[in-house]
């Protein structure tokens, strides 16, 4: 085991005993819960459905923790744009597209203010994420103390098109002999559009290894001549952007706001970072790890409801200590690598 | 020997220039914003400060302050040392106090309301909530001090784990407690003047005073923040000094937990404690102390805490909503935390040296 | 030879500090210029300024090839300038590879504008192979050893077709193998007209490689010369500002002093740390002074720390003063009377924040125990009477260590340890990266130590310093004790041969 540890790379084992693990949940979900339709595929694509904007939004915590940072505030964000959508359309009256883009921009413009705050003032991450969180919070209180939902025809077609998925081995034939395909929403769509896309910019753009060789060592990628100030001001004002369309993917699963809506989503997408393989020390990440910590996330809820009468709250748990695992296991993995080269 | 005093002087004096100073922009804003707002038109409204004695008990805006302060000062005071000593933020403290909380209420009845209990039972609840805290601290610290893992991810497991575990202690209930004895810590100790929360912050602040000037731990604590192997070359055992400022801090959060819940005479497992480790941490920055761990200013903090907790207490007064408060925490959080950043300091010691300068030339 | 680097009349000030004052420095075609001058002295504030990582207030830099005057606003501006440094702590990114190490911020495109992989790790062997590099540029750099690190971050610097290339104490972590191979290649890039600067504390290797030295001093330049013009000894002289006979005066020192150690403080027996070095036998008697040589990764330090127990032993046995003890705690060996200065002395020795003071008592305090806290008056009792005593400059008792010079840092850590009254004490590497002038004073400290009874085990790199203070040597080869030679053996010769062990080179 030590030497195959020692050969692989830490992220590719990592990965590995990812994707065993998910692999093992899932088989013993389609197992248990066969009586209860688990082996339905659509049980499958309703993961990817309900966590489309965390998916998003996991991606860009990945691309942040790469750099070395991390951005607490998601969770809030999303409330925050969530109740902006709702309020736009339905209070004011705002077209659809336009409220999107206002989110958009909202995005961004917290995204150049973490920006300026974590490249320029050199200012923790954490502590730039805390001020952000507590600010959208608020705000989200601001805009209405209360519950909102959406119910627009422009929005409707975003959110509740079904597409089907015409492949013949995946439909199942319902009492009556016709073919049920399974059915994913545009927002699974956008998700995976976002996520090749920040596939290619991290491995096969020049920003991307930038942001690789500054989470691995800042002070080496500055003497190496890169432009640090700039790269972390881009990969903020990025995850600004790209948190803010995931809030907006992530309104369309839920269709409304609130509150305290999203508590908590922070630790979500960064368990489902760690879990994939991206570490918290910056400098290893991986996009689709991450998708597979999220797909991981997701089945444990979807066995934990299956069960029927276990608390939700087990699945939090049950995460918390897949997390502990995969903290503990990249230190010693980190360990025994250190060992092998002295 | 007189110039060194007096730099020594303004070194003191600029270490706890940050945290007064918020605290007094606080109080300040409170005044300017009564006077001009006020119901009787503009006139200075001094009425926040005031002060009266009811039943043998004192109240006012500043007694509530004091009052509701001391959890996070306690916590303040808690999260100081795993800052120093590892550049640690804890930020499982809310949801430990939430564990710790459920814990206690467990123990003095199984009901989901709890009528009456023995005072024996009373002492084992608390006995057993500081337990679990203490264990909660031994599980993070060695998670830090032992196996390496960064204090943030580390602390992260119990943030996502603590609250659940509570739940489950609750079985999804609120849990309420009708003694009135339950109340006193929350509130006042019956021919007790002085808010009893704060009367604990106080004894806690006390006690680590001295612990950490008439011993060498307050020594060690910042010599292994600053430099973990140098201190374990001479002898320091870096690790312990660690693992006991995390299990300080998890007792810290058991007893915040249990005002909390003496406030509200009851446990509610999702909202005890909730955003208390931000605040927390808040309070230490403003309370001039590096997060990057080492030096550290316990008093700073304390100030810090209070100042915080002014802020929720001046803002509710102006009939903010509490869920809209966070706003200005935000705000302030961004004024201290770019004041106190490294460029902006570099500039002002720039303009003080270019300065000095200029007055050395003309002297 | 045409100029292809000149700096003139160069200010820079830092508050409170004249770091440089009216220096000029040339840098010819194909020339290596070495850059020398005691800590404080500016050749690293010179680089800072040239490479765009410091500002400087007034003076002129010009570049051949560049309009007018050159001001590097960063090491990117720098590097575009022609003007590429490698450091002494080797800055390359441990998370990639070193393909892309050598390519990052410069990598080549495919015709989809994305980053050609292949290409970029094709061009990397290429360029490794040039320079006799053999390494598999897929690994990840943090699976390389240190001196294959920087052999690669060389490799970048000068893959960067740099006019100027700086070296800033390249050698510090490498053996003598690796050390020639550098000089062959820097001959080889002096040949192409690159010019370089090799900033160093190596006497020997200035002589070995450059052409011309600039020597600094207090912020100020003292002057430029010629190797030839300019033997070692005048050298010195004009880096310390003073004559230099002091050295004589400590062998002599050393061969008066009879050897009434008889006593045996410390025996070793089998001692062993598995990965660190192989079970020796030593005993040290009361007053000795050890030396330890050996190439570099022989074991030298592991040895000494392994004694002192922060180098967990796994077999063997040690005696302390005739008793048998296990030491897994360094306060334990503090409590048996040693002390250790370690190699690193930032990593492992100062603690940068707390004042000069703090860092004297500190191993006083530890000793002592948490509950009995030193008093504040006691402490600055002891912090006056070691920066007296070692002559620390410092502006007050209570600065920061980290505004200390190296050399007055090392005194400092010096002092701590003599705080403690050891009996047995280790300095690993105490002159390294340390001025001539406190480099002899901490040699004349070594050998009064020993005079007062006490213990020393002396590491360095730099033999001859061994040589003038050590009274028996220990040879290490390859982590296992090789050999020991009693004071009339210890010579130049001998320890290169016992270190080569039988096989006779040159």
């Amino acid at each position: 085991m030590k030497n195959l540890i020692t050969k692989m790379s830490t992220q590719a084992f990592v990965i590995m005993v990812t994707i065993i693990l998910f692999i093992i949940m899932y088989a013993a979900g389609c197992v248990v819960y066969a009586d209860k339709n688990f082996t339905n595929i659509q049980v499958f694509f309703n993961l990817f459905i309900s966590n489309a904007g965390l998916i998003i939004i996991s991606a860009s915590m990945t691309m942040v923790m790469i750099s070395g940072g991390i951005d607490i505030s998601v969770g809030s964000q999303v409330a925050l744009v969530c109740m902006m959508m709702c309020d736009l359309v339905m209070n004011k009256h705002v077209p659809t597209a336009a409220a999107i883009a206002i989110c958009i921009v909202y995005g961004i413009v917290y995204g150049i203010y973490a920006g300026v705050m974590v490249a320029y003032l050199n200012i923790q991450p954490f502590i730039v994420g805390l001020s952000g969180m507590f600010f959208a919070r608020g705000m989200t209180a601001v805009i209405n103390t209360g519950m909102l939902s959406i119910a627009d025809k422009t929005f409707d077609v975003l959110a509740k098109t079904k597409i089907m998925i015409p492949i013949d081995f995946l439909a199942k034939v319902n009492k009556r002999g016709m073919k049920i395909y399974p059915n994913l929403y545009p927002s699974v769509i956008i998700a995976f559009l976002v996520l090749v896309i920040m596939f290619v910019m991290l491995k096969y753009t020049k920003f991307g290894r930038a942001i690789y060789a500054i989470g691995g060592n800042e002070q080496s990628a500055l003497l190496m001549g890169l432009n640090v100030k700039k790269t972390k001001f881009l990969v903020y004002l990025l995850d600004g952007a790209i948190v803010a369309l995931g809030s907006v993917v992530y309104c369309m699963n839920t269709c409304g706001g609130f509150v305290a809506q999203a508590q908590g989503l922070e630790m979500d997408a960064i368990a489902a970072a760690v879990i994939g393989g991206t570490s918290l020390m910056g400098g290893v990440g991986n996009v689709f790890g991450t998708l597979l910590g999220v797909m991981t996330k997701a089945t444990i809820e979807a066995l934990v409801s299956f069960q029927g009468s276990l608390s939700s709250w087990w699945a939090k748990i049950i995460i918390a200590t897949l997390l502990a695992f995969f903290i503990i296991l990249q230190s010693i993995i980190t360990r025994i690598k250190a060992k092998a080269r002295d | 020997m007189n110039k060194e005093t007096s730099t020594l002087k303004r070194m003191v004096g600029h270490q706890l220039f940050m945290p007064i100073i918020s605290l007094i922009i606080v109080m300040l804003i409170t005044v300017v914003y009564k006077s001009l707002f006020g119901k009787d038109g503009v006139h200075l409204d001094l009425t926040f400060f005031q002060i009266q004695i009811t039943n043998g008990h004192l109240y006012g805006y500043l007694i509530d302050i004091l009052n509701h302060a001391g959890g996070l000062v306690i916590l303040a005071i808690g999260m100081t040392l795993t800052v120093a000593s590892s550049a640690g933020t804890d930020i499982s403290v809310g949801a430990v106090s939430a564990l710790c909380a459920a814990v206690c209420v467990r123990v003095l009845g199984r009901e989901n309301v709890v009528a009456d209990y023995s005072t024996g039972v009373y002492i084992l609840a608390f006995i057993a909530a500081m337990l679990v805290g203490a264990l909660c601290g031994v599980f993070n610290g060695y998670l830090v001090a032992y196996l390496d893992i960064q204090p943030m991810v580390a602390t992260l497991i119990l943030f996502t784990a603590g609250r659940g575990m509570a739940q489950l202690l609750v079985n999804g209930y609120i849990i309420y407690v009708r003694k009135e004895s339950y109340k006193w810590l929350g509130s006042f100790f019956p021919h007790i003047p002085l808010p009893s929360a704060l009367i604990v912050a106080m004894v806690v602040a006390v006690v680590m005073y001295l612990v950490l000037n008439k011993t060498a731990l307050g020594l060690y604590i910042q010599a292994v923040g600053i430099n973990k192997k140098a201190s374990h070359v001479v002898g320091l055992n870096s690790k312990m000094i660690i693992l006991l400022t995390y299990v300080f801090c998890g007792w810290c959060a058991s007893i915040n937990g249990l005002i909390k819940s003496s406030e509200i005479a009851s446990v509610d497992a999702n909202n005890i404690g909730l955003m208390m480790e931000l605040d927390a941490i808040l309070s230490v920055a403003i309370g001039g102390n590096s997060l990057g761990g080492g030096k550290f200013n316990l008093f700073g903090s304390i100030i810090g805490a209070v100042t915080i907790q002014a802020l929720s207490t001046v803002l509710l007064s102006m009939s903010v909503e509490s869920t809209q408060v966070p706003v200005f925490k935000a705000l302030l959080v961004a004024a201290i935390v770019v004041f106190q950043s490294p460029e902006i300091q570099r500039w002002r010691r720039n303009r003080k040296a270019r300065a000095a300068a200029a007055g050395k030339k003309v002297a | 030879m045409k100029e292809i680097l000149t700096m003139r009349h160069i200010d820079k000030n830092f508050p409170g500090v004249r770091a440089l004052s009216n220096v000029d420095f040339t840098l010819r075609e194909g020339e290596i210029h070495a850059l020398m001058g005691e800590n404080g002295a500016g050749k690293s504030t010179l680089i800072k300024v040239l490479t765009g990582v410091e500002e400087f207030e007034s003076g002129d830099i010009r570049v051949d090839g560049i309009e007018g005057p050159v001001i590097n606003r960063s090491p990117e501006e720098a590097q575009k300038n022609g003007i590429s440094t490698v450091y002494q702590e080797v800055n390359l990114c441990p998370n990639l590879t070193v393909a892309e190490n050598l390519y990052i911020g410069r990598q080549p495109r495919t015709a989809f504008g994305t980053i050609d992989w292949k290409t970029i790790n094709e061009n990397a062997k290429k360029v490794l192979t040039d320079l006799d590099i053999d390494v598999d540029v897929t690994k990840n750099v943090e699976d390389c050893s240190v001196a294959i690190q920087q052999m690669i971050a060389i490799a970048r610097a000068v893959d960067i077709s740099a006019k100027i290339l700086i070296l800033d104490e390249p050698t510090s972590s490498l053996d003598d193998n690796e050390v020639e191979k550098l000089f062959t290649l820097m001959r080889k890039l002096q040949s192409k007209g690159m010019g370089i600067i090799f900033v160093t504390h190596f006497l020997e290797q200035v002589y070995e490689v450059c052409d011309k030295i600039t020597v600094l001093r207090n912020g100020e330049l003292v002057g430029e010369f010629t190797v030839e013009e300019l033997p070692r000894v005048q050298l010195v002289a004009k880096m310390m500002g003073k004559d230099f006979d002091d050295l004589a005066e400590i062998k002599s020192a050393a061969t008066e002093t009879d050897n009434s150690h008889k006593e045996v403080l410390i025996s070793a027996k089998q001692l062993g740390s598995r990965g660190a070095v192989h079970p020796f036998d030593v005993d040290i008697y009361k007053g000795d002074v050890i030396g330890l040589s050996g190439l570099l990764g022989s074991g030298r330090s592991e040895l000494a720390r392994t004694i002192y127990g922060i180098q967990n032993p796994d077999e063997g046995e040690l005696f302390v003063k005739g008793k048998k003890v296990h030491i897994k705690q360094p306060i334990q060996a503090m409590k048996l009377g040693m002390g250790l200065l370690p190699e690193d002395r930032k990593d492992e020795g100062i603690i940068a924040d707390l004042s000069v003071r703090e860092n004297i008592i500190i191993a006083l305090q530890a000793k002592r125990g948490v509950f009995r806290l030193i008093s504040r008056k006691q402490q600055e009792e002891f912090a006056d009477k070691y920066i007296d005593i070692l002559q620390i400059k410092t502006a007050h008792r209570d600065t920061p260590i980290k505004q200390l010079s190296g050399g007055n840092q090392q005194k400092a850590i010096l002092g701590r340890w003599l705080l403690t009254d050891p009996d047995f004490l280790v300095l690993d590497e105490p002159t390294r990266g340390i001025d001539v002038g406190t480099k002899t004073e901490i040699q004349k400290l070594v050998v009064k130590l020993a005079d007062e009874g006490k213990t020393v085990v002396f590491i360095s790199s730099e033999i001859e310093e061994m040589i003038r203070t050590c009274r028996r040597m220990i040879i290490m080869r390859d982590t296992y004790k090789v050999g020991e030679l009693p004071e009339m053996e210890i010579s130049k010769d001998n320890i290169m041969k016992a270190i080569a062990g039988g096989a006779e080179h040159e």
